[in-house]
């Protein structure tokens, strides 16, 4: 079976469209965010509520509780069994941290759960105490999470212009930044709530359209050294034609994958899943549509427009032509 | 088949077997596997303890700063006092003070203390009281201290995956970790104040008792001083104590630094190292106390008693019988910070995974499906070169479980999220051989020169693009904590194993397959 054999598009003379596309989505993501305010956080950035609740017999399993609070309109919650020596069989701890930003007043919030809670288990739950609980992303982690990222970046921003050319490794970096405005921007377009695990999505995301852009350049770095009359814009186009059925084939599966986690995963996996389906998207179109054209563009101000194939270490710096 | 291939498979079925014992056991079960595979507090749940900050200590120790601060601007302006005398944990005395002078007594309360009342109680006597408001930041501000020491501490024990949060307003810490094991560990490290205290010794040596070293006082505590038990034992074995001033000293909260060191006698001890506020205060102490006794408290017990020999400003050393580990522990206790108040356990329950186990049925359901629609899809496209990438992408996972296993790293949800990454770079390696040597074919060569060269070429590929990835998860690792911690461990051995089973693995594969049919043959894909 061959789907993609043959292909030839122009991708790099439709790049115009692709940067108004790209212009669009983050515009439409910067618009939702100053519109909002700011993200919408989950319980373990913002804190709220911790609540012990009690159920009489039979004693629900956690996915009815967690029904229930989805229904009543408290979702997004956190809970947990609870065991142990002083505890009551039946004990269930709920955190809760509100939809709105700033509702942290603890008697608000614990109707709200006390309600979602009767829509099922009406008079049959109990509670136990209820406290004001604070946020366990402190703005630490939060700093650190970022600063371990940006260092990443700078790390594969260094390797890729070892391997290849310094205009690279900002191409695929510009490309990485592109694509986590994007999600976020799509985040707060859709309300969508920003835990700890959709941090290790965005993580994965980058991953992604790194090693997606790299499968692009290399075949460009190949194909280069033995074009020598062909010019850039034709040997980027090709490059990418080339790797397309690739490119096709493993972002397929991959979405296929994190699609099935998003669509039957369960719903507190959903934003993390949600955030994997986005990343997967615009991470293979950021190779084509942003990195791609980026190097062209860089290329043709430096007034290079022809057969400079990339010093990469096994070949001989006298190829280089200007 | 030729002997280096023989070679070759030899070494895969080896691997993979090993891996399988890693995290199976022998024979391999489901049993085992729960014991060796570390779960994070999302997936399986752990231990929650609520700690109460003892807030109190932190304001007593605001005051007995505020009292040695007062009494040296005194002293610097000439203003002649009796005594300083702390009376309760927000409130201290001063008496004795020239009726002359009084104005400008509550001229310097007013100019640097001036979160305190000052009320007259005498002639020349006064009382001085914390405000409310202040008293209460100091609380406040504790409580954040010790959240930030104890996330310190479990942290520097490698703890992965645990929460850390205030509850409720005033004075209550609730910490989740997973896993019940270490638990005991875990407690004594967060629990343990490591209150670090440097105060003069009153007299000159220790005593048998408590009731002896009050007998110089007729038994009654003067203000201003207190007995503590000491960890050294005299030569009979009974305990001993020592006679301490209260106020005066150098607490953890003035500690830059602290590490394993050696004493003189080669025996594992502790250096510590003072900011430059606490370096301040202890020159002059140390200046003006030469040949009396210093003791070196830790939660309020004497560790030891070294004679001050001269001045000191700002580093010094704890000795005593200390074992490596108690050392390390030590240190690790004193460098993520003292806390600024004792702790104590008011809960203590055991908590399900956070994930919910529906969440993970449904998640690990979802998965396979996925991945047998992947491996049907690869069949499909592959055809019998499907069989190959199925294999290798098997084999990766087999692989990488097991150095988890092996590593005793803990799989949380961000570790699975570096593990659908590798599937996806696993996949795209795979991907990436079949079309190079599909190409090859198309543009004539023969099946083995096909398979032959494709490899060679794409590795490059891999080469790029799994070092990019592994730099970017060091760096991660490094300087991640938490989820992102996580997510680089799973991340960094999926790329590994992935290059092993993506190139070594598969290329076995197709060479024995090859050698089968004859040189010149097609290969299915």
């Amino acid at each position: 079976m061959e789907l993609f054999n043959g292909i030839k598009v122009d991708w790099i003379g439709k790049r115009q469209w692709f940067f108004a596309v790209s212009i669009a989505l983050l515009v439409i993501g910067m618009i939702s965010l100053v519109h909002k305010g700011k993200f919408q956080y989950g319980v373990d950035f913002r804190g709220g509520i911790t609540m012990k609740e009690i159920f009489d017999a039979p004693i629900p399993p956690v996915d009815r509780v967690r029904e229930a609070l989805d229904r009543g309109g408290a979702a997004h919650s956190e809970i947990q069994e609870l065991n142990g020596t002083n505890v009551l069989p039946g004990t269930y701890q709920i955190e809760y941290g509100g939809t709105a930003s700033g509702e942290t007043d603890t008697n608000h919030l614990r109707d709200v759960i006390t309600r979602a809670l009767d829509t099922s288990f009406a008079g049959k739950h109990h509670n136990l105490s209820y406290e004001f609980v604070g946020p366990s992303v402190g703005s630490d982690l939060r700093r650190q999470a970022v600063m371990a990222t940006l260092y990443a970046l700078g790390g594969i921003l260094i390797y890729i212009a070892f391997r290849f050319e310094w205009i690279y490794g900002a191409a695929a970096v510009f490309a990485v930044f592109h694509d986590t405005l994007v999600t976020l921007g799509i985040f707060s377009l859709f309300n969508r709530e920003i835990n700890l695990t959709v941090i290790a999505a965005l993580l994965t995301l980058v991953g992604y359209s790194v090693n997606d852009t790299i499968v692009v350049f290399d075949r460009v770095r190949e194909n280069l050294k033995v074009r020598r009359r062909d010019d850039l814009e034709t040997v980027l186009n090709d490059s990418i034609n080339q790797t397309l059925s690739r490119t096709i084939l493993t972002s397929g599966l991959t979405f296929m994958t994190v699609l099935a986690l998003f669509l039957f995963g369960g719903e507190i996996i959903n934003n993390f899943a949600f955030a994997m389906v986005i990343g997967i998207l615009v991470g293979t179109y950021s190779s084509i549509a942003v990195a791609s054209p980026l190097v062209l563009i860089y290329t043709k101000l430096r007034g290079q427009n022809g057969i400079a194939p990339i010093a990469a270490t096994k070949v001989p710096r006298t190829a280089k032509a200007r | 088949m030729t002997k280096r291939l023989r070679t070759r498979l030899v070494v895969i079925v080896a691997f993979t077997l090993l891996s399988v014992y890693l995290f199976a056991g022998f024979p391999p079960s489901v049993a085992n596997m729960k014991q060796r595979i570390r779960l994070g507090l999302d997936l399986q749940g752990g231990v929650q303890l609520v700690l109460k900050v003892k807030t109190s200590d932190a304001v007593r120790a605001e005051t007995d700063q505020t009292i040695e601060s007062l009494r040296a601007q005194l002293v610097k302006q000439n203003i002649a006092v009796g005594e300083l005398t702390r009376t309760a944990d927000d409130q201290f005395t001063v008496t004795g003070v020239d009726p002359a002078k009084s104005s400008d007594f509550r001229q310097i309360m007013a100019d640097s203390h001036s979160e305190w009342s000052v009320s007259s109680a005498g002639k020349d006597a006064y009382t001085l009281q914390l405000q409310k408001a202040q008293a209460d930041n100091y609380k406040s501000q504790s409580v954040d201290q010790a959240i930030s020491t104890i996330g310190n501490r479990i942290n520097g024990m490698g703890v992965a995956e645990n929460t850390i949060q205030k509850r409720g307003t005033v004075d209550e810490i609730l910490i989740q970790f997973p896993g019940e094991k270490d638990a005991a560990h875990v407690e004594s490290i967060i629990q343990e104040t490591s209150l670090l205290e440097l105060k003069l010794v009153q007299g000159t040596g220790s005593f048998p008792s408590k009731e002896a070293a009050l007998a110089q006082y007729n038994g009654v505590q003067p203000a201003g001083m207190e007995v503590l038990p000491s960890v050294e034992r005299a030569t009979d074995g009974s305990p001993t104590y020592y006679l301490i001033q209260s106020s005066g000293g150098i607490s953890g909260r003035d500690l830059k630094n602290a590490y394993v060191s050696r004493d003189d006698n080669g025996r594992p001890a502790i250096s510590f190292s003072l900011n430059a506020n606490g370096a301040e205060r202890f020159g002059p102490l140390t200046e003006q106390n030469i040949g009396k006794l210093l003791a070196i408290i830790l939660d309020g017990r004497v560790q030891s008693a070294p004679v001050l020999r001269g001045r000191i400003s700002d580093n010094g050393q704890i000795t005593g019988s200390f074992s490596p580990q108690d050392a390390q522990d030590l240190a690790l206790k004193l460098r993520s910070g003292a806390l600024p108040a004792s702790l104590s356990v008011e809960e203590e329950s055991v908590v399900g995974a956070t994930l919910g186990a529906d969440s993970i049925r449904a998640g690990v359901t979802a998965s396979a499906v996925a991945l047998i629609a992947v491996v049907i899809f690869m069949l499909l496209y592959y055809k019998a070169s499907g069989i190959n990438a199925t294999i290798a992408m098997l084999l990766n996972l087999v692989v990488l479980l097991g150095a988890l296993a092996y590593l005793d790293a803990t799989l949380t949800l961000p570790g699975i999220a570096g593990v659908i990454l590798t599937i996806g770079v696993g996949i795209d390696s795979n991907v990436l051989i079949f079309e190079r040597i599909r190409e090859e074919l198309r543009a004539g060569k023969t099946a083995a020169s096909s398979v032959l060269t494709s490899f060679k070429r794409v590795f490059i590929t891999l080469v790029d693009t799994h070092l990019a990835a592994l730099i970017s998860a060091t760096f991660l690792f490094l300087f991640g904590t938490g989820p992102v911690k996580g997510f680089a461990v799973t991340l960094v051995i999926g790329l590994v194993s992935n290059m092993f089973t993506a190139v070594f693995v598969s290329r076995t594969i197709f060479e024995i397959e090859l050698g089968r049919k004859g040189r010149a043959d097609s290969i299915s894909i």
